[in-house]
């Protein structure tokens, strides 16, 4: 059952951060940094699907963490989850195609490590 | 390239100090409150109104840099914020840092630093800034 919810977790985070990532994408690179500007790309995210799901996909994921969080130790819960960081990486690398070279998985599996031993 | 690399640490900065500072404003509203009484009570400490608003930048902050930055740059990149936060207890509420949490701390930094030696954008921009279809 933690494992479960682990994969729940790390899954649906994962996906949200990719889908979010995409609706960027598409709405494409932000140049302009004046109020106004800002207000009409977030008028456009809002009408956006992608955004909305992805904020549907991390408010589940949060709920099974809390849930994680309820029948396991913090110990355990914690470092689990930073499974999530090989996760959103494959997902990068699969759904979104970025380049993922030998640097960015070793800096990737690196973070992972260090925020397994920061929760011991 | 140079604008983008520009423009990149400063909204990488952002995200992380936004980050870290949101949660310690959160952490600060709602310490020490178990009863029900309380949490309803804690919705209106201004500590908890801040951390909310911090957060809620934090995330704007985030969604910017995804408009241009690559997903697998971003998030093991913004991920200083664990170490940062383990610093700030350390030197802000005298936490101990066991020899295991160095470590982590060590690791964390060597992973970001290794992360930030690759291109910050690996993908073709699918359209031109503009709205969506």
């Amino acid at each position: 059952m933690n494992w479960l919810l682990v994969a729940i977790v790390a899954l649906t985070s994962s996906l949200g951060d990719a889908l979010q990532t995409l609706g960027m994408k598409l709405h494409g690179e932000i140049h302009d940094f004046r109020p106004g500007a800002l207000v009409g790309v977030l008028r456009r995210l809002v009408r956006s699907w992608h955004l909305g799901l992805s904020l549907l996909l991390l408010a589940v994921s949060f709920g099974a963490f809390l849930l994680l969080l309820s029948i396991a130790d913090l110990s355990f819960a914690v470092p689990a989850t930073a499974v999530e960081y090989v996760s959103t990486t494959l997902l990068a690398r699969y759904l979104l195609g970025e380049k993922v070279n030998w640097r960015r998985w070793t800096g990737a599996g690196l973070v992972a490590c260090g925020v397994v031993l920061l929760a011991l | 390239m140079g604008r983008l690399r520009w423009k990149t640490r400063v909204f990488a900065t952002l995200v992380v100090l936004a980050n870290v500072l949101g949660n310690f404003f959160l952490s600060l509203g709602l310490r020490h409150r178990a009863a029900a009484s309380s949490w309803l009570e804690a919705l209106t400490s201004p500590w908890v109104f801040l951390g909310v608003s911090v957060l809620v930048f934090w995330m704007l902050c985030r969604l910017a840099l995804l408009s241009w930055a690559d997903l697998s740059w971003v998030v093991p990149v913004t991920a200083s914020g664990y170490a940062l936060t383990a610093l700030m207890g350390k030197l802000f509420l005298g936490e101990h840092i066991s020899a295991a949490r160095w470590a982590g701390i060590i690791l964390i930094t060597l992973g970001v630093l290794l992360v930030r030696t690759t291109s910050i954008r690996t993908t073709r921009p699918y359209r031109r800034s503009g709205g969506l279809p």
